[in-house]
């Protein structure tokens, strides 16, 4: 009976899921409902986690729940620890969902809701929940070793090299992006300007009140904290209309962006308690709470998608950014299908906490599931607004033209109908001066994360409060990834700089500390500068280089993935990751050649500095076009790492396979678990 | 203990787990200190490293 009852529920999942995705890939030339992506949504991860994700726990990794995780067996009480699958999954996902899912499907939304929708499940379900699943379980029976160490072991020193390189290079141009969507977010805004300035001074005391007054109550002082940064919100409205504090918070892109580098400097020298960390905590506090809001809004209005299933801009002609549906789709959205960045993370703290190897598939493919939600959360929010609205947001100045009456003529031309009253009247809703040419995916995403949240609390009356509440999220969100990622990358570079020069890798020595921080900031700062000079709005050509990096290092670990498969005979189901990995080398490959070799000035690196090189001389000619010129360097570097290890990967499979090499994988050895007697 | 109280102990460890609020316990109790501010500046002493080289995803 129970049998019966269970074919005939998940048959019900199975129709009622391709029931939704048919709709939502049928449907053309009239608005959908939201609900529509839930559900699809829903019952697309209800499927890939009840099914496939057990089919690799039983034939491929043969889950082990007898044998001892490293938690166990090197429990120190500190890094290595026994704990709770929950509170594993909590932990987990809250070191992967950053502000990737979020701003990626919304650039992406220039395509229509379709393209980014069917990525995002499917590349979730079949790549990026694969990924972060099998990486974590060969972490746990590695002593939870890190994907660098893995790649060293299992395909050769050459995959250590490059997965060393690919994190620093992603960690620089991740940092370079992030900084830029603030900027974007925040220039010319004196409300969103101010309400960041103040969680400065929150965190400074959030920090001090957690060592002096009340030392270890981090849930407290984040409560405080979240009070405090409401508060700041409010204060904000008060300062954009208080003419001398809007003179003094109104501020354009380089002089933010300059404040930013100071900053990301400043976060990585200070010591942690004093800034870091409290930001970090007050940021995972507002990410989970608005995470789950959002979902609750979504469910509970399930609003109306203006944006078509396709639109025009699948011929690569995009305003927001240039390039074909494929591979450019596939590149943008990251980690809300899959990101390589993951699988640092499912090599990092989780496998130290597993108990069991059968909970990696809750935390490993389950957490990857809940990140793919919230992408599917951000497509969403992208699409509830009127197409024209959301085009007027994202083009650039440089596309659109530099007038609010050119700007609305281009994007009504292309068929979405705007004009410049209708943007006056919502950016003045907003509380913003402007909504024209605020690229980067942040303010759109606030835009929309607004119109949802005033339909249901405090009517429309509050839309500017909501605003910059999402606005605040998303910036407080990114600043905490800068700070923590600028000192991440510190740490890995005094590592390295220890082998030349011993004292350079003792992370207190403080003159280390200043060059290193130095050397990082001013790698990223580089970037940051080129994408608020750049004409473009700059996440044009910066994102496709960010996502290329991303997926780079998703490639690593699918070959690292692969090969252990390979040299644990189950070459037969090797396609479970085998796949995934050919999509992904096939897209940024593409993407490669495009970024590089394309002859279109806005897709292409070197046409677009063979175009400056023809036009008009200006002071700035020389600098975008040697800026053009590194961006293609960087990225024919990045994709010469992956034929690397490719290459390398291959000898591995190909030698196990002929036999020529020994198929021994570098586990550590098998010890029966005691939690097991116990239960026993 | 009814099914809603466990669900929102569930809920307090992991928050608790995630603000590092456990990992203070642990410390104390594994050095047999009381909690203070020289307690706390120990373990954010011991415990900073490996929290500031934790990656956290884009």
């Amino acid at each position: 009976m129970n049998k019966t009852a269970s074919i005939f529920g998940w048959t019900l999942v199975g129709l009622l899921g391709a029931a939704a995705l048919g709709v939502i890939a049928v449907r053309r030339g009239e608005p959908i409902n939201a609900l529509w992506l839930v559900v699809a949504a829903t019952c697309c991860y209800a499927l890939g986690y009840r099914f496939y994700s057990r089919f690799i726990a039983v034939k491929i990794l043969a889950l082990d729940s007898l044998r001892a995780t490293p938690a166990e067996r090197l429990e120190n009480g500190r890094d290595f620890l026994v704990t709770n699958k929950w509170v594993v999954f909590g932990h987990h996902f809250a070191a992967i969902a950053g502000p990737g899912p979020l701003v990626g499907p919304v650039l992406a939304a220039q395509f229509g809701y379709l393209p980014g929708t069917l990525w995002v499940l499917a590349g979730a379900v079949f790549a990026g929940c694969v990924q972060d699943f099998v990486i974590l379980l060969f972490s746990v029976r590695r002593d939870g070793k890190s994907l660098t160490e893995m790649a060293k072991e299992e395909i050769g020193r050459v995959g250590g090299f490059v997965a060393y390189t690919a994190v620093i290079a992603i960690l620089v141009i991740l940092l370079g992006v992030a900084a830029l969507i603030v900027v974007n977010a925040l220039k010319d805004s004196p409300w969103g300007t101010f309400t960041i300035a103040m969680t400065i001074p929150i965190a400074l005391l959030m920090g001090l009140y957690l060592r002096r007054i009340r030392p270890g109550k981090v849930l407290e002082v984040s409560i405080l904290g979240f009070i405090l940064v409401l508060f700041a919100i409010f204060g904000g409205q008060w300062a954009s209309q208080n003419p001398t504090m809007a003179s003094v918070f109104t501020l354009r892109a380089p002089t933010l962006a300059i404040l930013i580098i100071v900053y990301g400097f400043a976060a990585s020298a200070l010591p942690v308690w004093l800034l870091l960390a409290p930001r970090d905590y007050l940021s995972t506090f507002v990410k989970l709470g608005t995470i789950a809001l959002l979902g609750t809004g979504i469910v509970a209005l399930h609003p109306t998608l203006h944006m078509p299933a396709l639109t025009r801009f699948v011929d690569g002609n995009g305003p927001v950014f240039a390039g074909k549906i494929f591979p450019f789709a596939f590149i943008t959205i990251a980690c809300g299908a899959i990101s390589g960045f993951h699988a640092l993370i499912s090599s990092g703290t989780t496998p130290k906490l597993i108990a069991r190897e059968t909970e990696t598939r809750m935390v490993g493919y389950g957490a990857m599931m809940c990140e793919s939600a919230v992408a599917v959360m951000a497509i969403i929010a992208a699409c509830v607004l009127q197409p024209g609205v959301y085009f007027a947001i994202n083009s650039p100045a440089g596309v659109v033209g530099q007038t609010a009456a050119t700007a609305t003529a281009t994007i009504s031309s292309w068929g979405f109908p705007v004009t410049a009253a209708d943007m006056q009247v919502l950016a003045h809703a907003v509380g913003e001066q402007t909504l024209f040419n605020r690229t980067g995916g942040a303010p759109a995403f606030a835009v929309g994360m607004a119109h949802i949240f005033s339909q249901s609390l405090g009517g429309a009356k509050v839309m500017a409060l909501w605003y910059h509440f999402a606005v605040m999220f998303e910036a407080l969100f990114i600043l905490t990834i800068l700070d923590a990622g600028t000192r991440v990358a510190r740490f890995m570079i005094q590592d390295a700089l220890g082998h030349i020069y011993k004292p350079l890798g003792r992370t207190s020595w403080y003159p280390s500390i200043l060059a290193t921080s130095a050397l990082i900031v001013g790698a990223w700062g580089y970037f940051l500068w080129q994408g608020v000079k750049d004409p473009l709005g700059g996440i044009n050509s910066l994102w496709p280089l960010f996502g290329i990096a991303n997926q780079l290092l998703a490639t690593v670990a699918l070959c690292v993935a692969t090969t252990i498969i390979v040299k644990m005979h189950r070459t037969r189901y090797a396609a479970v990751t085998l796949v995934p990995l050919a999509w992904l080398v096939a897209v940024t490959f593409t993407a490669s050649w495009h970024k590089i070799l394309d002859p279109n000035p806005r897709v292409g690196f070197l046409a677009q500095a063979r175009a400056l090189a023809v036009g008009p001389a200006t002071a700035a000619t020389a600098r975008l076009i040697f800026n053009n010129r590194l961006d293609a360097a960087v990225t024919a570097i990045l994709v010469v790492m992956v034929a690397l290890v490719l290459v390398e990967s291959v000898r591995q499979w190909i030698g196990v396979l002929s036999g020529r090499e020994e198929a021994r994988v570098k586990e550590s050895p098998f010890v029966m678990t005691r939690l097991a007697e116990e239960r026993a | 203990m009814s099914r809603f109280g466990r669900a929102a102990r569930l809920v307090l460890a992991t928050l608790r787990e995630i603000f590092d609020e456990a990992a203070y316990a642990r410390f104390l109790s594994r050095t047999q200190m009381a909690s203070s501010p020289q307690a706390y500046a120990a373990f954010r002493l011991e415990f900073e490293e490996a929290k500031t080289r934790r990656p956290k995803c884009c």
